[in-house]
């Protein structure tokens, strides 16, 4: 089926605001109807136990079914992937269900399968996971499955040269996806290589083939160690019953060393520059354009969700109502910065029809540049209501509220974080977000990647004057002219 | 009836969807299904019309007339559905499909009566404020998605000329959901206002809402803001299909801007909910949905020539397909694979599936109807699904019960009748290597 629109990234939440307001009692069509006060959300109690071994314990009770969400957050990722190592924490936790100490990885898919459950290992920059999606009625089975897979991989060689051949033909495919090789270009061309977020969380070529199941071993024991860990836990279950059972599960972890982050510097921002990047044929033009943008920490973290909906965070956008609703150029345009221990991109994206390249690319300028007035006070007020409203639609189910929890487990926020969302999305002034959209998106300092036909676009960029012309290849490096 | 092995049967059963189901006099059909857990509420409405109603020449039709009912209607200004909705904490989207088109408000409880005026004023006074320039605009982001999806996508081609292929030419199939450029250019502003005035009436939608709300205020508002609006002309006639049988095996290839090739196999079979539609569906789990799956667990894990492999039952009003994709992993030959795919089918029509195959994939398919219902906007589609292609809202614990009734003999019996049939299969290669396709002569590098 097609849609009218991708779904953008759910609102973020809040609570009510009271507003005084009766229903009409006959209709009146010409107005918009006078809605009463939005409902109090009131958010599940979260209760917190730690293990003696350090693990913390965030526990959400929800009996609307019998149905219970796992997520063992384990807070190191792909960024403390060893230079030339690209792709290991990401390979490391694709293993975990390939086989542990008492199973093997037919073993692990089969009793999945068998139990009815969901049971996956991922990995973001930030944090590796492991999540369980059951049916209570299997709870002791599906919990032994999972503290295995979690606790004790085996990280088996031959499963491993298969899972490995696997990742170098992805490599090869990417080629075929023009919004996978803008992401992989931008992300290089913002970070360099003495990055850690200038490579992918996958890894690359030559790291994948250098990489054994010695290096695994290594990652898993050095970073999924149980003081630095959470494991969050919702659904049809009772606090003192699920302790016992994870206590027995997962007490015998042991604790290790956390090595703290050492960032690299990220490399200086350069003049505005577009990089084209060959893509012949390529019916639409995919843009990535921003600049490195802030740490999860950052003290305007509420200023900037407010600013990104405005600019790229809705339908509503302006990104989006420009290059889509008004010009028709897209399916879709919007941005977002990506928070991470350190400051992830900051981007704004579309998939712009080839034929509209170049007026694309001004539009784009256009609304980064007038992001840095005044926004009106009617704009604002929709962002913050659009924010405030929605929560009440994230934390419906068992997944939902589990996923919510992760930022609050890995990043250290306050267990009043989601009750404090209202009053602080409601705090944030219209020179709040004029502030730091001059602070943090630099129209002077853009990357600007563009993926698509080089013959049918070149010439229409040159005449944009955004910046100099770089060409560029599938990884971002440049290329002779 | 139900294995041993599959004990967990009992253990846990689907709830049912407690609903009120009335018609307004102007045909509207309206389905209530209270959720006072979350102060939340979905609101959706399908429209039963979709892809399968366009005619040839205006293709991609039905998704077209789906964005223009984002356009603002008469009492509702351009911009203002999305602007008032965000205000309000909501979210909305809609989707078209071959045989209906639905349109969907996840919005806090207090935010109904805006849904309900977006949604009815659409519903009845859509036309007044419709022009060329509308038209022309959502063309235009509508030949984006296509390309999105289609044009500017990895192997996107191949839905439509799978379908060309498969179905009989004028089949309400045989076209894919987003149309052809040609017939996106083609439509006008007059069909726009045919369309609407053909098919978006309150007699062909059913409105459906789940969450928190209050019934009694809910039905008046209902009748208040719907209650007005006219009953369409009857629906046309739809065309009696016969069910789609194909002559002989038939192999096509068609080039694409991609690294490695892919084979698409195609069976047609019954149609959704039809008493062969749930074996199918857990024999696609056997197939190919996990390591342990026939397919995967030869093809991907112990020869691993194969990169990715799926099976599915893709079940539709009208009628369904079965569909297998491969694709080789570089240097590795098709033709191999494909002797390997047909030895495995071989199998299944032979030889019944072991007891734990079963019970694999009957176990997640119970577990998967408890997520379905976890969420006020999906019990919402839900309802609607049921109530347009089962019959009756009243259909969850149905459902569930025909894939806990499937018997390996099913299975059995399914793989010989329907994948003992001819096929059609549709490779898609790298620019130039035509040679890569299947033939089904055991050819091909």
């Amino acid at each position: 089926m097609t849609s009218r629109r991708i779904a953008v990234a759910a609102a973020l939440l809040g609570l009510t605001v009271t507003a005084s307001a009766g229903s009409a009692q006959t209709i009146d069509r010409t107005k918009v109807p006078t809605l009463g006060p939005p409902p109090k959300v009131s958010l599940p109690p979260i209760v917190t136990r730690q293990l003696p071994n350090g693990l913390k314990l965030m526990i959400v009770q929800q009996h609307e079914l019998p149905l219970a969400d796992f997520i063992l957050v384990v807070g190191r990722g792909g960024t403390v992937d060893p230079s030339g190592k690209g792709g290991v924490g990401n390979l490391t936790s694709s293993m975990l269900t390939e086989g542990t100490t008492t199973r093997t990885s037919l073993q692990i898919a089969d009793q999945t399968a068998f139990l009815g459950i969901n049971l996956t290992s991922n990995s973001s920059w930030d944090a590796s996971t492991v999540s369980l999606h059951t049916p209570t009625s299997q709870l002791d089975s599906a919990l032994a499955l999972f503290a295995d897979v979690a606790l004790r991989p085996a990280f088996p060689d031959e499963d491993f040269q298969r899972v490995k051949k696997n990742r170098l033909t992805s490599l090869i495919q990417l080629k075929d996806r023009p919004t996978a090789i803008a992401d992989q270009a931008y992300a290089s061309i913002l970070y360099g290589a003495g990055h850690p977020y200038g490579h992918q969380l996958t890894g690359n070529e030559a790291s994948i083939n250098g990489m054994t199941t010695a290096d695994l071993r290594l990652f898993y024991q050095t970073n999924f160690v149980p003081n630095n860990s959470t494991l969050i836990i919702v659904g049809d279950v009772t606090p003192a019953q699920v302790e016992r059972k994870i206590n027995a599960l997962f007490g015998g972890w042991q604790k290790g060393a956390v090595v703290p982050y050492g960032f690299s510097e990220a490399p200086k921002a350069t003049a505005t520059t577009v990089y084209l990047i060959d893509k012949p044929g390529a019916a639409q033009s995919s843009f990535r354009i921003g600049n490195i943008g802030v740490p999860r920490s950052t003290k305007d973290y509420f200023a900037l969700n407010v600013l990104n909906t405005i600019l790229g965070g809705s339908f509503t956008s302006r990104l989006n109502q420009n290059l889509r609703e008004k010009h028709g150029y897209t399916y879709g345009a919007r941005s977002r910065f990506d928070m991470r221990q350190s400051a992830g991109p900051f981007t704004a994206s579309a998939e712009i029809v080839a034929a509209k390249t170049d007026s694309g690319l001004v539009e784009f300028i256009n609304e980064l540049n007038a992001i840095r007035d005044t926004i009106p006070g009617i704009e604002l007020r929709k962002s913050k209501r659009y924010l405030q409203l929605g929560m009440a639609g994230d934390f419906e189910t068992t997944q939902q509220i589990a996923n919510q929890l992760v930022p609050v487990a890995l990043y250290g926020l306050s267990l009043d974080y989601y009750n404090n969302y209202v009053s602080n999305i409601e705090a944030v002034t219209q020179a709040d977000v004029q502030r730091v959209a001059r602070q943090y998106i630099n129209p002077a300092n853009l990357a600007i990647v563009v993926v698509g036909d080089r013959k049918s676009i070149e010439e229409g960029l040159k005449g944009v004057n955004a910046g100099p012309i770089s060409i560029r290849d599938f990884f971002g490096q440049p290329i002779s002219q | 009836m139900v294995m041993a092995v599959a004990a967990q049967a009992g253990a846990q059963a689907i709830p049912r969807i407690k609903f009120e189901k009335y018609t307004l006099p102007n045909g509207l059909e309206v389905i209530l299904h209270e959720d006072h857990s979350t102060p939340i509420i979905s609101v959706n409405t399908w429209y039963h019309v979709g892809s399968g109603d366009e005619k040839l020449g205006r293709t991609g039709f039905a998704h077209l007339f789906e964005h223009l009912m984002f356009m603002g209607s008469e009492h509702v200004p351009n911009g203002v559905f999305d602007k008032e909705l965000e205000a309000a904490g909501g979210d909305n989207n809609a989707s078209t499909a071959e045989d209906r088109t639905n349109y969907y408000e996840d919005i806090p409880s207090n935010a109904l009566p805006l849904a309900l005026w977006l949604d009815s004023d659409r519903m009845g006074y859509l036309l007044s404020t419709m022009d060329k320039e509308k038209v022309d605009l959502q063309r235009d982001v509508v030949k984006n998605e296509r390309r999105e999806g289609v044009d500017n996508s990895p192997y996107g081609i191949s839905d439509e000329i799978i379908l060309a292929a498969l179905y009989p030419k004028g089949h309400p199939y045989s076209w894919s959901v987003i149309g052809s450029m040609a017939d996106l250019s083609a439509a006008s502003v007059e069909d726009v206002k045919n369309f609407f005035r053909t098919y978006y009436a309150p007699n062909n939608a059913t409105l459906s809402i789940a969450g928190d709300f209050d019934p009694v205020k809910t039905k008046r508002l209902i009748r208040q803001y719907f209650g007005n609006i006219p009953r369409g002309p009857a629906l046309p006639a739809r065309p009696n299909v016969a069910p789609v049988v194909l002559a002989r095996d038939t192999f096509l290839v068609a080039e694409d801007r991609v690294q490695l090739p892919r084979a698409f196999y195609e069976w047609p079979t019954p149609k959704e909910f039809s008493k062969d539609d749930a074996p199918l569906d857990i024999l696609a789990s056997i197939l190919a949905r996990d390591k342990n799956s026939r397919l995967y667990k030869r093809l991907v894990y112990d020869m691993q020539v194969v990169q990715g492999i799926r099976a599915s039952q893709q079940s539709a009003r009208l009628a369904s397909k079965f569909e297998i994709d491969v694709t080789p992993k570089p240097g590795q030959s098709l033709a191999a694979i494909d002797k390997v795919i047909n030895e495995e089918i071989n199998k299944l029509m032979n030889e019944p599936v072991t007891e734990r195959e079963i019970a694999r994939a009957k176990n997640s398919y119970r577990s998967s109807f408890l997520n379905r219902i976890a969420s006020v906007h999906g019990k919402a589609d839900l309802l609607n699904q049921y109530n347009y292609l089962a019959g009756t809202p009243d259909y969850v614990q149905r459902d569930a019960a025909r894939y806990e009734a499937v018997t390996r003999a099913d299975v059995q019996r399914v793989a010989r009748t329907y994948l003992g049939q001819h096929k059609l299969v549709l490779t898609v290669v790298p620019e130039g290597k035509r040679d890569l396709m299947l033939t089904g002569k055991g050819g091909s590098q």
